[in-house]
Parts: C-alpha cells; structure tokens; sequence
C-alpha cells in the first residue's frame, strides 16, 4: 500500500511536469500545442548528444538544450504559428505536423552521416545514483528528484504568474486577449514568451523524466498522449485542474497497477478519460461550458 | 382568460460570478401580446431572453409556456415548442446563400410535425419568407452567400430565421439597433403583421420611440431587477424608470 | 399576390442567378472545358488498373485508401468543423472488425467489408460521442489520442492476436477486383459526399460550423447531426481498413500507425479543403511519392509533414482552387 502511495505520487508529479507546460501555452495562447512531445524527446536527445558526442558538462548540455528549446518553441510561433492565429483547425494541423517533422526528424537517418537515434541505447545518466528507503519502500534519489522539481516548478509558477510584471501580463492574455491589447500587452509577444517557456518546461520535464527510462523518439508521442489527457481532464487552460488532474491520473494509473497489475494501466487512462468527458464534458475545472450552456 | 397566458415567468434569477444579472425577474405575457423589454446597458435584458429560451439555465425561477414547465430545457427543444430568438450580436450562416439559411429552420423537428414529414420545395418556402420580409427589391439578393449581405438584411434574415419557424413567441434582441430610419419603418409594419397574425412578441429595444409604436406592454429593468411593468407612455413617466434612465440619484 | 403568383414571377426574374453554368451549352468549346478536367480524373482512374503494372497498381489501391480517408476527414474538417487527427483509428477499427468477421466467422470479403465499416463506425461514433458536446479542439485531441490508446490497450490485453496481428484473411479474388473495389469505392464515396453536402444534412452541419447558437435557436439538436456527421466518416474510414484488411491479407498494430492520420490530412490540405475532389488529386499524388521514398525509412514522415507545413503556410487553398482558378484565367485567355 505505501508503494502506491509513494509511487503514486511520483508518478502524479511526472505527469503533472510533462502537461504543464502544455497547459501553459494553451492557457495564454489558446493553442493547442501539438509539438510538445516533440520538443520534449528532442531535448532528450540533444542533452544526450551533448554529454556523449561533445563531451560537455552534464549540467552545461541541459542548459544549452534547454535554451535551444526554449528557442525552437519561439521559432515555431514566429515562423508557423503567427500565420495561422484564429484559424484553429491550421493551427492543430500545423503544430501537428511540426512536432512529427521534429520526432521523425530524428529518426532520419544517412543524411549527412547522422545516424538517427534509433533503437533503446540512448541513455541519460540519474543525477545522484543511489536509492533511499521511505516508509519501508526503495525509492530512487532520481525519482525524488522529480517529486522535488515537480513542486518546486509549480510553486515558481504560481509565483511568477502572480507576482511578476510578465507573468501577470501572460495572465491578462489569458484572461482577456481584447481588454490586455488595449492595455499595451503585446499578445504575440506574450503568445511567444509562453511558447518559449512552454517548450522549457518540457525540456526541463525531459531531463528531469528521462534519466528514469532510455530515451526513444516514440517517447515524444506518449508524453503528448499524457500531455493531453491531464489537460482534457483537467479542462483545457485550467492551471489547477491540470495539477489535480495529473494527481487523479497518477493514482488511478498505479492503483489499477497495484491490483490489476500494470498492463492495466492505458486501460485505466483511457476509462478516467472517457468517464469524465461524460460526466463533466469540459473537464475537471474546465472553463470551457458545455455547448448548451456557453452564450 | 387563463388560457390566454403563453408564458409565465416567475421569480426567475442567474448571476455569473458575483454579478447579478437577473434577479427575481416574473411576468406574464398573454397571446398577442408586444412586451418591450427596456432599461440601460448592463440591466440584464439580453440574460432574460437567454435565460427563457434555454441558452443559459436559471439559479433558480420557473418558466412556464402555455402551462408547461421549460426550465431547464435544452434550447433546441424550446425552439420546437415555439418559441424563436433573434441575437443580437448576428452570425448568419455565412458559407451558405441567405435561402439557404432558412433551410436549417424549415428542416427543425417543429416544421417537420406540422408538414407530416413532407417537407415540400424548401427552397421556395425559403424565398417566400425572404421576400415577404423585404428581400423582394433585388432579386439577386436571396441567392447571395449570406455573410456578404449588409446589415439590414442580416437582420431580417434573422427574423426570417425566427419566421420560418413558425413560432408562437419571438424573442426579438433589439432588432433596430445599427438600423437606419427608414430600415426601421419599413420592419415596423412587418412586425405589426406578425402580431396581427397571433404571433406574441417578446422585444429587447433601445430605440424607445419606435419600440412604443409596437409594443402594448412595456417591462423596465436595471441591475437584473424588474422596476416598472405596464403601460409604454404610463411607464416612462414613473419617477423610479426616470431616475433609472437619467441616472438621477436613485430615490 | 399569392405565393404561387410571386413563385411564378420569380422564374422570371432570377433565371440568371439559377443557371449559372448553363452558359456552357451555348458552344461545345465551352462544354470541353467544364468537362475535360472532369473526365480526366474519372477516366484516368477508371483505366488506370489496365495499363501500370503489378508495382504500381499496388500503390494504386494504397493511394485508394488514403484517398478514401482523407474525403473523410475533408468532410469532418470542412463541413462539420470537426478535425480528426486519428484516422487511423477508423482504419483500425473497420481493419480489426473484418479481420475477426474473417477469422472467426469465416464470412467472405463481399460481406466482411460492409459489415465491418457499420460495425467499426457504430463503435468509433461511441467513443467518440462523449467529446462531441463540446466545441474547440477537444474533438482534435480526443482522436488524435484513442490510436495510440487502442494499442496500449490491444497489447496489453493481448486482444486480437496482440502485438502479432491476425494473418491467414482471405485475399480479394483477383488483381482487377483489389483495384476495382477501391476505384469505385473512391468515386462513390466522392459523389456521395458531395451530394450529402448540397443535401439539406449537409447544410445543416455546415451551419453547425458557421453558427451553432443560431442552430439550436431553429430548433435542430446539434449534437444529433454532429454524431451523424462523425458517423458518416466512420463509415467512410471503416470501410477503408476493412478493405486494407482484405487487400493484405493480414492485419496488425500497424494499421493504428500515425501513417493513417497524417498522410489524409497532408492530402487534403494539399489538394484544397473543403473541395472534395482536392483530397482525392492529393492522394493520388502524395502517395506514389512515398513509394518512391520507401526506401529512406523516416523522411517520408518528414516529408509530408514539411509538404503539409508549406501548404498550410503558403497556399492554404490548396492544389484545386489554385488550379482552377488558373484554368479559368486560361480559359479566358484572348489572343492580342
């Protein structure tokens, strides 16, 4: 029982980091960003080509790869997204086919002697090896690291939403895009810092995700998959509800596995999905209203 | 006389938020009747109409048509029952000819009862309600894509959308808005025909004057509550509608 | 005036408006030029299976499929306002469906086929109903999502052969009929649709997209026509794995693979949204290609993903509108 209540937990936070950035951009900018997984293994793998192909320090490749996240998810804005504002059917489409541009991209292989990250033998070392025994259950210092960074990511976020002069813009944007442009917001701008800190926080989920697990391109479907669902079960740019809806997803996933055992654990997914788009068809804290009710 | 009652609305109350946008709103509004629905910006007039139609539901109150409890119900249904709305913010279908439009009413479950399934040359029908509403100068008009159309077509492509329907109440959310004068003279004998034809009129207005060339009956609202209810020209002349309207004091 | 005098006069006054293209008749140049394009496509496709050979007339019946599931994802996307990102789970349901009809029942292709797209749409328009009440992307995600999840939940359960497939379906009779079933089926599905969308149904949707408020202030149910709507690209997707199914022979996870969901879309919007015929050009096409590029392994992914990008970006129209818009300019054309 404690082993599900540890790991249960842990895997909450791990959804909670891989949805929230997600969550973020489409909170502000109301797009869907369907190259989000993208972004994510592609940090995966610079970090690893970093450390085992340029020798860098680990900490240094992290922070290069994330700054070149950071910098992708500006560039996709800039260059793709920016042409398609308001036509939302483009923009699913166009994000779309950017993140499989960029996980397929990976996988190329032979042009200009790029091998292509094929196969299970990309690995991100663990930051501090070890385990440590909590409540008679082993846990790993990695997994507590993201149990770590989880809170700590969200407790920042709160803080910068709330207490920092961009931050509060990017929740004007949020709130109200028409009323923020007339106060002098620059909601591309906006639209893009949120790109950028979006695709950061996946970069950063990665790194801190990935040591767990080898690093394939297919990764990069599954965390969108997650991505998604937290965010649909949480009700889409609901900040809470993605948390509360990670922790719902998280527990529900390792409860199944604890008792059904953990092939059960999609099926579970696929279920609380299902049950909560019919009960609550907007999600959890969904501000989207149920067409019938929405004026 | 109590049969004469098509809708009866009591004590009917929604906030959004913090706000009150309407607040213990009750009336009664009889077959034929014109009841203009007035009061300033933000008074609650536009929530009323949605509110009684279905689009947003009630915290709590009743309504009831021709004795029949609606609340609550899906908007679609209410229309079936006949009650018709126009909006005041006007989306046509803009990828379809302004005849078209009318196709999607024509092919409502409310249509379909009365014709016994046989549904007819719609397209005609179509043109027929248009051109009675005031599409006859131009006969290309009809054909046109209607999100191309000028404003005052849009609006009475909306009433016709209301008309073909063929309901017992319309619900009109200020259809002289954004109208020039002779726009609006020439949808007042329109309007006045509906009636004529026992169709009861519910109307959200601004334009006073013109308003009381119609309505019979006329319902003052500020801040989501009912404060007057009665006579146009007895009405406007109460102290409480004045003071809503000049902004004097209150009291 | 009676309706029925006005109705007379009428016919007077907007026989121009009716009978736009009637204009053609006045000269067979004219006619020539409405028709040629027309016959082009259904003639090339139509004679098309006599002359490739065996290669090509493979990549015919894939380019069918994808032909197939992009009219249905034309007609979610550009009709209905829905945008389906899981094509493959139609494939996959009316591929599965067929296949156990096959295998189990032993029923032949001739009835696997058909009931299989029913008894695939019936399940696809169930799961999806749930996110149906909602606008915005929520249809988006939900589909993109069920593929992947389907997967999860085959292997995991080992339902279906799990991971291995099912192998040993009974193959279409001969090459003429492989092609034939497919040409066909493009074409009825083509004129279908089209017919569908011109049909009050079809308004219907088309005003759910333009103004959904307005709808259910006329009366209509939404939701109801939506359902239908997705249950008509069921269909349409379900009987193109069903015939995938019969085509191969055999089927597996692959069938739920993101090939499926990206190549119709890439295809339609390269052809045009919302024009129907488009789909089918981009098809037609975008699939060879790949073939071509079979043996790069992932660029062709990348490939169509950055062709999909380029028009989304840069001619949204798509290939037909561009097309026809030139060909009229053509058309018109004076010597000076």
């Amino acid at each position: 029982m404690e082993t599900v209540l540890i790991y249960g937990l842990i895997n909450s936070v791990t959804f909670v980091l891989m949805s929230i950035g997600f969550s973020l951009v489409y909170g502000v900018s109301r797009v869907p960003n369907f190259a989000h997984g993208s972004i994510y293994v592609l940090v995966g793998f610079l970090t690893w080509s970093f450390v085992n192909d340029f020798n860098l320090n680990y900490g240094l490749a992290i922070l290069i790869s994330l700054a070149i996240a950071s910098v992708v998810g500006m560039a996709l804005y800039r260059l793709v997204l920016i042409r398609l504002r308001g036509m939302p059917t483009s923009e699913i489409i166009a994000s779309f086919a950017c993140g499989l541009m960029i996980i397929e991209g990976l996988r190329l292989q032979g042009i200009g002697g790029f091998k292509g990250f094929i196969g299970p033998n990309y690995f991100l070392s663990p930051f501090f090896e070890g385990k440590i025994q909590i409540l008679g259950v082993f846990v790993d210092y990695q997994r507590l690291i993201v149990v770590g960074a989880g809170v700590i990511l969200v407790v920042a976020l709160l803080l910068f939403t709330h207490y920092t002069k961009i931050g509060l813009s990017l929740r004007a944007i949020a709130q109200d895009e028409q009323a923020a442009l007339m106060l002098g917001i620059n909601s591309d701008r906006a639209a893009m810092l949120s790109m950028a800190i979006g695709s950061a926080l996946a970069g950063l989920a990665a790194v801190i995700i990935l040591p767990l697990g080898n690093v394939t391109a297919e990764v990069g479907y599954h965390v969108l998959v997650y991505a998604l669902a937290v965010c649909i079960i949480g009700g889409l740019g609901s900040w809470t509800g993605t948390v509360l809806a990670s922790f719902l997803v998280g527990y529900a996933m390792k409860i199944s596995t604890f008792f059904f055992g953990a092939l059960w654990e999609s099926v579970v997914l696929v279920g609380t999905i299902i049950l909560v788009l019919l009960l609550k068809p907007s999600g959890l804290l969904g501000k989207q209203k149920e067409l019938e009710e929405r004026v | 006389m109590a049969s004469d009652i098509l809708l009866d609305v009591k004590d009917l109350s929604k906030s959004f938020g913090g706000v009150q946008a309407v607040v213990n709103v009750g009336f009664t509004l009889n077959r034929g009747d014109v009841l203009g629905v007035i009061g300033p910006n933000g008074a609650g007039k536009t929530t009323l109409i949605n509110l009684l139609t279905g689009f947003v539901k009630p915290d709590h109150g009743r309504v009831f048509y021709k004795e029949h409890d609606i609340t609550g119900m899906p908007p679609n249904r209410i229309a079936n029952l006949g009650l018709a709305r126009t909006f005041q913010v006007m989306r046509p279908y803009h990828s379809l000819p302004a005849y078209k439009n009318l196709v999607l009413p024509l092919n409502s479950p409310r249509i379909k009862k009365a014709a016994h399934g046989k549904l007819g040359d719609r397209d005609s029908v179509a043109i027929d309600i248009l051109e009675e509403i005031g599409f006859e100068r131009d006969a290309r008009v009809p054909y046109k894509l209607a999100g191309s159309l000028p404003l005052g077509y849009q609006k009475r492509l909306e009433l016709a959308r209301c008309i073909a329907l063929k309901p017992e109440i319309i619900l009109c959310d200020e259809v002289f808005s954004g109208l020039s004068m002779a726009e609006i003279t020439s949808l007042i004998p329109l309007l006045e025909r509906m009636v004529m034809q026992g169709v009861s009129l519910i109307m959200v207005e601004h334009r006073l004057r013109e308003l009381f060339r119609v309505a019979n009956r006329i319902l003052v609202m500020n801040f989501g509550c009912k404060i007057a209810e009665g006579a146009p020209q007895e009405t406007m002349t109460r102290d409480e509608v004045k003071a809503a309207y000049m902004g004097g004091g209150g009291k | 005036m009676s309706a029925q005098d006005r109705r007379k006069k009428r016919i007077d006054r907007s026989i121009k408006v009716r009978s736009e293209g009637l204009y053609s008749l006045s000269s067979w140049r004219e006619m020539a030029y409405l028709i040629a394009p027309r016959l082009l496509l259904i003639g090339g496709l139509l004679v098309a299976p006599l002359v490739l050979d065996l290669y090509w007339q493979k990549v015919l019946c894939a380019a069918g499929i994808i032909a197939v599931l992009a009219l249905g994802f034309d007609f979610l996307a550009a009709y209905v306002g829905l945008v389906c990102l899981g094509g493959s789970m139609f494939i996959g349901f009316g591929g599965y469906a067929a296949g156990l009809l096959n295998s189990s029942l032993a029923l032949p292709p001739v009835l696997t086929i058909p009931l299989a797209a029913v008894i695939g749409a019936c399940v696809s328009t169930l799961v999806l109903m749930p996110c149906l009440r909602l606008r915005g992307v929520y249809f988006a995600i939900v589909t993109f999502m069920l593929p992947l999840f389907t997967t999860h939940i085959i292997i995991a359960l080992s339902l279906f052969g799990s991971t291995e497939g099912i192998t040993g379906l009974d193959i279409l009779p001969s090459n003429w009929w492989e092609q034939y079933v497919i040409v066909i089926g493009v074409f009825a599905i083509l004129f279908g649709l089209r017919r569908i969308v011109t049909e009050d149904v079809g308004l219907i949707m088309m005003g759910i997209k333009d103004n959904d408020q307005a709808v259910l202030a006329s009366g209509i149910s939404i939701f109801k026509y939506r359902v239908l709507a997705v249950f008509i690209a069921a269909l349409i997707g379900c009987f193109a794995g069903a015939y995938q199914a019969h085509l191969y022979g055999w089927l597996g996870l692959s069938l739920f693979a993101m090939d499926f969901s990206i190549l119709p879309i890439a295809a339609t919007v390269m052809g045009g949204m919302g024009t129907l015929t488009g789909p089918v050009i981009g098809a037609l096409i975008l699939t060879p290609l790949s073939e071509a590029l079979r043996g790069f392994g992932q660029l062709r992914v990348v490939l169509y993903c950055f062709i999909l990008l380029m028009f989304i970006l840069y001619k949204p129209e798509g290939l037909i509108n561009y097309l026809e818009r030139k060909y009229h300019q053509f058309e018109r054309w004076e010597k000076v």
